[in-house]
């Protein structure tokens, strides 16, 4: 049977760290992932668990040392938020090229400039093309069930790519929500342990990590991360059927809400979605055809899928939490367009941003950006293709 | 175990030729003056930070490492290698690794007083059971020699380069070793490149089986950086060592000790002349910087004689 509790993210995160016991985790404190690094720490100290914990002296070391344990045969993993992750942006790109498959439990917050510890998603958005795979989650049951299945997706022979998964700092991370949680055998059973074919500990064949590759070798590595890459699509809905048989519930790339038939379309990622919902099912009320698709997987990009889905809707709102500031769009804004494009959608495509340095999203706001939709569908109002959802006037 | 040369030279190279480090790298003598104090049935984790070590040993695909290595970047071998030895902690306690391993590290000045610095300050203190090896060049010189912390003052670098108002690096050189003592860890030692390399090598040898964190700091010529007849190395590290620039110490659990005192210290003069980069001292009107720079080294030299006598 499985177990009824009251947790916030990050004790969901913990609590499925403690479940999976890896091997090692280096990390340091941000707001607001730090929970996550003082829980593990907690089950340690009393024995619950038997995880090697190193408290390192900044998060660039972390992934240092994530990468460190990793390469050398342990199953290793650590946590951050904002400019944490942005000290480690030069080991993301070595941790995909070494085909580490490291997992980084990420709290997603604004990037500084100016300082700010509330919720966007600037800091993972920015490294999306650090070859990285990234999954999202809504609310605190989805962070605990996408981390139960993190380092199956990622140590993946067909795979070995480092995977971040993200949730909203704050939002989800300290609010507690109900959430069922899995028995700790068979989460155990199924996330079972790191056998990698070649690891640096191994006694009977060495092995060299982090070459000098030049022009002659470099362009291979990079079309080798990409086939990895388009290898996890395959690999994430296995492991999601997987993880469907041990707890009943369904994962994919997104979540299609109310999409079936909606006319007009929201975009999202992340905790908004919950929000949107709402505000989808007063609009139904109403008989607006509004519906949702919620992004759970951005890396890699399910571009062709969500086109297909999103094909019958007149018009769709793209919600970015992130700024890309190339002037013309965000970071799924500017993809899912690309995406649209090349699948020959015929609809509105429109970009919004939200959310930016936590501010709020609220039903109302989602309710004025379908009657947004509605216009440019039918005409009376201009498409305007690059909006802002509360911004002080 | 009393050293004997003909035997330590008789163990097998764990660094294989075929690299393309210049002739004459003071590096890459260190580098296998280090490994040899391996014991041949310990196996090794070799970790490096980016440097001329680094791309010229394991440029893919060869690589010259008969260890397992672990390059990730610049800054990050103090780090990088805490990892490795955790999950060596992790794979033993869980009964998933019966052999015995050895973490040793190499970074050059600049990976470890620079901008590495942080990485293996963050190792030291945590004390995990590695040895970090500075192979001290005094500049970075896989970027073509600028200056670092570690570059001696008055040395003229590409970023410190000698003109009419400039005489070189107006400072001094970081004490890095004594820092790393600073950090309390059981094992701290300088070294060089002296006679049949035993200090080196016992010095390894201290550091790889002291458990816990070890720092060698290993002061390793570069021919092109410095400007010598590549030849010259040994004649340049005797030089460092008699002149008192570069003292052989160890640092044993909080225990300073002097490894040699020169019976004639000779002037800072006899090592300064040998090499390109303070060519400009020695022009008339540089006198003075002579001077000072004898000075510099005497206070220094005081200063460890005044701590290795308590």
């Amino acid at each position: 049977m499985s177990i009824r509790e009251r947790m916030s993210g990050n004790e969901a995160v913990a609590y499925a760290i403690k479940q999976i016991n890896p091997d090692v985790m280096p990390a340091f404190p941000i707001t607001p992932s730090t929970e996550i690094p003082q829980m593990v720490s907690t089950f340690i100290a009393n024995g619950e668990i038997d995880t090697e914990f190193i408290p390192v002296e900044s998060e660039h070391s972390s992934m240092s040392a994530t990468m460190g344990a990793n390469a050398a045969g342990a199953r290793a993993l650590t946590a951050t938020s904002s400019c944490g992750l942005a000290y480690m942006w030069e080991l993301l790109y070595v941790a995909a090229s070494d085909r580490l498959p490291v997992v980084l439990a990420l709290v997603n917050r604004a990037l500084t400039g100016p300082i700010n510890i509330n919720c966007d998603h600037s800091d993972s958005m920015g490294a999306r093309d650090a070859g990285w795979i990234q999954i999202y989650a809504e609310n605190n049951q989805e962070a605990y069930d996408n981390f139960i299945q993190t380092f199956r997706i990622a140590e993946h022979p067909d795979v070995r790519l480092p995977l971040m998964a993200c949730q909203d700092g704050f939002i989800t991370s300290h609010a507690v929500e109900n959430i069922e949680l899995i028995e700790d055998d068979k989460v155990k059973a199924f996330a079972g342990e790191y056998h990698p074919e070649n690891y640096l500990l191994n006694p009977d064949m060495p092995m060299a990590v982090g070459p000098y590759a030049n022009s002659p070798f470099y362009m291979e590595t990079k079309m080798n991360q990409r086939l990895a890459m388009e290898n996890a699509k395959k690999v994430i809905l296995e492991i999601a059927d997987e993880f469907e048989k041990i707890s009943g519930r369904k994962y994919g790339f997104f979540e299609e809400y109310r999409l079936e038939d909606a006319d007009y379309a929201v975009v999202i990622i992340g905790s908004a979605a919950g929000t949107t919902k709402d505000a989808i099912d007063e609009l139904r009320e109403q008989g607006i055809k509004a519906g949702l698709l919620k992004i759970r997987v951005f890396r890699p990009f399910p571009g062709e899928e969500m086109a297909k889905v999103l094909s019958h809707v007149k018009a769709i709102a793209i919600l970015d939490r992130a700024e890309s500031f190339s002037a013309c769009g965000g970071p799924i804004g500017s993809e899912l367009k690309a995406a649209l494009f090349d699948f020959k959608f015929s609809g509105i495509a429109v970009n919004y941003f939200y959310g930016i340095g936590g501010r709020d999203y609220t039903v109302a706001e989602a309710k004025a950006v379908y009657s947004d939709l509605i216009a440019y569908a039918d005409g009376s109002k201009p498409v305007e293709n690059y909006k802002y959802i509360g911004l002080r006037k | 175990m009393a050293f004997n040369f003909k035997e330590v030279m008789n163990k097998p190279e764990r660094l294989a030729p075929g690299h393309r480090m210049c002739a004459g790298c003071g590096a890459t003598i260190a580098v296998r003056t280090v490994l040899r104090a391996l014991k041949p049935e310990d196996k090794a984790v070799i970790g490096n930070a980016t440097g001329c070590l680094e791309v010229s040993s394991f440029m893919y695909p060869y690589t010259a490492w008969e260890d397992s290595y672990i390059h990730n970047t610049f800054e990050n071998a103090g780090a990088t290698l805490s990892g490795v030895e955790t999950a060596y902690n992790a794979l033993k306690k869980r009964g998933r690794l019966k052999e015995n391993y050895k973490f040793i590290t190499f970074g050059g000045d600049g990976g470890t007083y620079d901008i590495g610095f942080q990485s293996l300050s963050g190792a030291m203190e945590r004390n995990h059971d590695l040895v970090y090896v500075c192979y001290d060049n005094g500049a970075y010189m896989n970027t073509g020699i600028q200056r670092s912390s570690a570059t001696p003052m008055y040395a003229d670098t590409t970023t410190t380069p000698v003109g009419s108002q400039s005489n070189g690096k107006m400072q001094n050189r970081k004490d890095l070793a004594a820092i790393i003592a600073s950090h309390d860890v059981p094992y701290v030692a300088q070294s060089t490149l002296i006679g049949t390399m035993k200090d080196l090598y016992e010095k390894s040898e201290k550091a790889i089986y002291t458990p816990g964190a070890a720092f060698l700091n290993v002061m390793a010529p570069c021919p092109r950086g410095w400007r010598y007849d590549a030849a010259d190395i040994m004649k340049i590290c005797k030089l460092a060592v008699e002149s008192c620039y570069w003292p052989l110490f160890e640092v044993v659990e909080g225990k300073w000790i002097l490894n040699y005192e020169p019976k004639k210290k000779l002037p800072i003069e006899d090592f300064l002349k040998s090499q390109g980069r303070f060519k400009h001292l020695f022009k008339p009107e540089n006198e003075q910087l002579l001077v000072q720079y004898q000075e510099e080294v005497d206070r220094r030299w005081e200063d460890l004689l005044f701590k290795c006598s308590r």
